[in-house]
């Protein structure tokens, strides 16, 4: 290296990959951050409010980007990264034009896509009119665009389906997303800010309220806000002729099938590894999880290293993970590649 | 009329655009924590009448709420009202006060 | 509704379809149920199409029927279809096309068991062996009948005499589309369309000048399954599934139903007498209940065919509401006559469905 200074090269800016920058940066590291996009942010920009809290993801935006303003490291942004070529000394990072960089460490923060609500057939996404993805309503959310049907009508009854392309091996999904539990409450209280007098129900086959404040806050749908939750995993999804929905589950807690219209129908589609992440691990020879998921070498005791020797992961590129838990995520991997560089330092 | 040997069934289908809500939203009214269970069945596990009788209130409560009334007042007939279920119920339900308000809700629909 | 979605959908379940010189076998129970339905696709198939189709009097039953009821035992099933491969495979054929949606479906079935369990399949062509002196080659193309008609929609319209259309108002008739279980729910890939927007009849529909119904139901079986019906006592949950069908269409008035398996056209067909007679309900504003098509005799009628010659007289909702509709003329002299003009009788007037 022709630098004193080791150097770390982060491929995505995500919230994962900006909070290690920023935290690699500060300990006074070379950092290099490669985004594909135009912009870093990862799909927090696509988010109006985060749960519990209903606070708004862009203070968490301005966080990262404030933080990332003191601790400056390169950023290349419209740099698709197509592989890992790892060697004993340094790594080298292949963009899609054809440069290519060297680092004493990699970092993968390639984060997640959304699942493809249309891959679910028989839900009827980008078919029925009045099915939309969590994804599309953040999106109206966030543009303050009204909740309305197809044709602008208000609706009277909204559903949210729960587990759409998690646990789910037909899709060849059989993780759990663990995250569009709490989405669908936090949905289904937002949609109720917007819509008091709307009937709300939430179809899952288990809540996973696993975080602080998750349960309370499903305790609030049912009590303050009058939300029904119906234990039953939606079988199909039909068009009536004025163009309602019509539902089918069973609700497993009676152990009868149930029948239900509804004006609105909310996927709450779960998370996949983003497109590249695939390829980048296959080229550094990194393990899997059953999801195609990037595998730690350890669960519990090196969350963030991988089989690969100076290649680490973090974010929702190994799991899925809410905005807060990708934070401390990347925090854990900025300190371990801290202590692992210092480690290679010495032994050089 | 010929003998057909069968019939058209009635589907046992929750058909919730045709059920009877009545009782439902006079319990909810009066007993608000009526829509506040998560289904947990403990209610129904230390249920005195459970263990001797078909009866089962964490069903009768889930059907009234999904509008499914028929037989119910012979099924809530069969609670003793011994109160078991309301020490157990981890979401706090005034279970005692759900079961009278359900045949509150049950006398008010015959005086109509 | 957005069709492009549906169309994306569509690409996902491409199959191939053989182009010609096809070894045809019947259904058991068609002949009698639609009796002019297989000679149709027949005689399109040869006469307008100019297509080498081939059968064998030897065929048999592929056992559906006794298999879907546990009557006959899995081996004996597949040692039926192993001969009917073997007829295939002495006749010099390599495609073959049931008529039947079960056939399709347990033909699939057997393919896809022999693929994972190589050991299975010996021993069945030792069974055959010892049972006939036959052996067989796997067929190179298994498709259903209406697949054939789905690849051929294009010049089947351009020989065409009549389109989907009111005379009367100039717009599609609206057409509802029913595939029957065993065509894709097993196998969606097997399925033109897959199983959950399947496209065979639709694109036929469609090609012919009508639009399609797509109803909350248009999924649910018709409710014909084999024990369900052949059992007396359990006819109510048979009638009941149709009636859940002819509930869910009703408020989109469809001019006539459609479908590609024996059970689903004759079930969706007859349970409206039955409905009628039992409750005094049609699905229809006239109370002449919904007319019921197979896809040959669709097809038929849109190649001009006349009516009687299709056997159309044989079904139990009266055509001739939907025959005005086409503008098609027939004679009613002819309805119940045969062949040679002589007299077939005519069935009771039912109590309630206007015929």
């Amino acid at each position: 290296m022709s630098e004193n200074k080791q150097h770390i090269i982060i491929i995505g800016g995500g919230p994962a990959g900006l909070e290690a920058a920023s935290k690699l940066g500060s300990a006074g590291y070379r950092v290099t951050l490669f985004e594909k996009e135009e912009q870093t942010g990862g799909k927090l920009r696509t988010w109006y409010k985060l749960y519990p809290g209903f606070r708004l993801a862009e203070e968490v935006q301005d966080f990262l980007a404030n933080e990332i303003k003191i601790n400056v490291p390169e950023i290349f942004s419209n740099a698709e990264v197509v592989n890992i070529i790892p060697d004993n000394k340094y790594h080298t990072v292949v963009l899609a034009d054809g440069r290519s960089f060297i680092a004493d460490a990699v970092l993968i923060a390639t984060g997640f896509e959304l699942f493809k609500g249309e891959k679910k057939e028989e839900y009827g996404y980008r078919i029925y009119d009045n099915v939309i993805t969590s994804a599309d309503l953040e999106k109206k959310l966030r543009l303050g665009q009204p909740l309305t049907t197809a044709n602008g009508q208000t609706p009277a009854r909204i559903g949210l389906i729960h587990c759409v392309g998690s646990r789910d091996k037909k899709v060849g999904n059989v993780y759990c997303s663990r995250l569009c539990c709490i989405t669908g409450v936090k949905q289904a209280i937002e949609i109720k800010h917007h819509l008091p007098k709307a009937e709300v129900f939430n179809f899952y086959m288990d809540m996973r309220m696993f975080g602080q404040n998750f349960e309370e806050l499903y305790i609030e749908a049912q009590q303050k806000w009058g939300i029904t939750f119906i234990r039953g995993r939606v079988s199909e999804v039909a068009e009536n002729i004025d163009g309602s929905l019509q539902l089918k589950a069973e609700d497993t807690l009676s152990g009868r099938p149930i029948k239900m219209n509804f004006d609105l129908v909310v996927l709450l589609v779960g998370m996949v590894p983003a497109d590249r992440t695939e390829a980048i691990g296959k080229s550094a020879n990194l393990g899997f999880t059953s999801g195609s998921f990037l595998a730690s070498a350890d669960a519990q005791i090196k969350p963030n290293e991988t089989n690969t020797p100076g290649i680490f992961v973090t974010g929702t590129c190994k799991e899925p993970l809410s905005v807060g838990e990708t934070l401390s995520d990347a925090r854990s991997a900025a300190v371990r590649i801290i202590s692992w560089l210092r480690e290679k330092r010495e032994i050089n | 009329m010929k003998e057909w040997g069968y019939s058209i069934l009635k589907g046992r289908q929750i058909d919730f655009e045709n059920n009877d809500f009545s009782i439902s939203r006079f319990v909810e009214l009066h007993e608000p924590s009526f829509s506040w269970c998560i289904g947990c069945g403990s209610c129904t596990a230390t249920c005195s009448a459970a263990k001797f009788t078909d009866f089962n209130p964490r069903k009768v409560n889930l059907l009234i709420q999904r509008g499914e009334i028929k037989g119910i007042e012979d099924e809530i007939a069969k609670c003793m009202l011994c109160g078991k279920c309301q020490l157990v119920c981890p979401r706090g339900i005034n279970t005692r006060n759900v079961v009278q308000n359900i045949k509150r809700a049950i006398s008010k629909s015959y005086a109509l | 509704m957005v069709l492009e979605g549906k169309k994306r959908v569509w690409e996902d379940y491409q199959k191939e379809i053989a182009n010609d010189h096809y070894f045809y076998v019947r259904s058991c129970i068609r002949q009698t149920f639609f009796p002019g339905s297989e000679t149709t696709f027949l005689r399109i198939m040869k006469n307008d199409l100019g297509k080498d189709v081939f059968e064998d009097a030897r065929h048999t039953t592929c056992t559906g029927i006794g298999y879907h009821t546990d009557i006959v035992p899995l081996e004996t099933t597949m040692t039926v279809i192993a001969r009917h491969f073997a007829l295939m495979t002495e006749a010099g054929y390599v495609n073959i096309i049931p008529s039947c949606v079960t056939s399709f479906g347990l033909y699939t079935e057997v393919l896809e068991t022999w693929k994972h369990f190589p050991e299975i399949e010996e021993k069945i062509r030792e069974y055959l062996w010892k049972a006939t002196k036959r052996e067989f080659k796997i067929p190179e193309n298994l498709v259903h009948t209406s697949d054939i008609i789905y690849k051929f929609r294009s010049q089947i319209k351009e020989k065409s005499k009549v389109s989907l259309i009111n005379k009367r108002t100039g717009e599609p008739l609206k057409v509802v589309e029913h595939i029957g279980c065993h065509y894709s729910k097993m196998f969606p890939t097997s399925g033109v369309g897959g199983a959950e927007f399947p496209s065979v009849l639709t694109g036929m529909i469609e090609s012919w000048g009508g639009s399609v119904i797509d109803y909350p139901e248009r999924r649910h079986c018709c409710g014909f399954g084999f024990r369900q019906y052949l059992v007396m006592a359990n006819r109510g949950y048979s009638v009941s599934n149709s009636k859940k069908k002819f509930e869910s269409m009703r408020p989109f008035q469809p001019d006539f139903i459609v479908a590609n398996c024996p059970g689903c056209s004759m079930f969706l067909d007859r349970w409206q007498y039955t409905i009628a007679e039992l409750e005094g309900v049609t699905y229809d504003n006239r109370g002449m209940g919904i007319p019921v098509l197979t896809y040959e005799e669709m097809a038929g009628l849109v190649m001009g065919y006349s009516p009687w010659e299709l056997g159309l007289q044989m079904h139990q909702v009266s055509v001739e509401q939907l025959l005005d509709k086409l503008g098609i003329k027939y004679d009613k002299e002819q309805k119940y006559r045969g062949a040679k003009g002589q007299k077939i009788g005519e069935p009771q007037k039912p109590q309630f469905l206007i015929v």
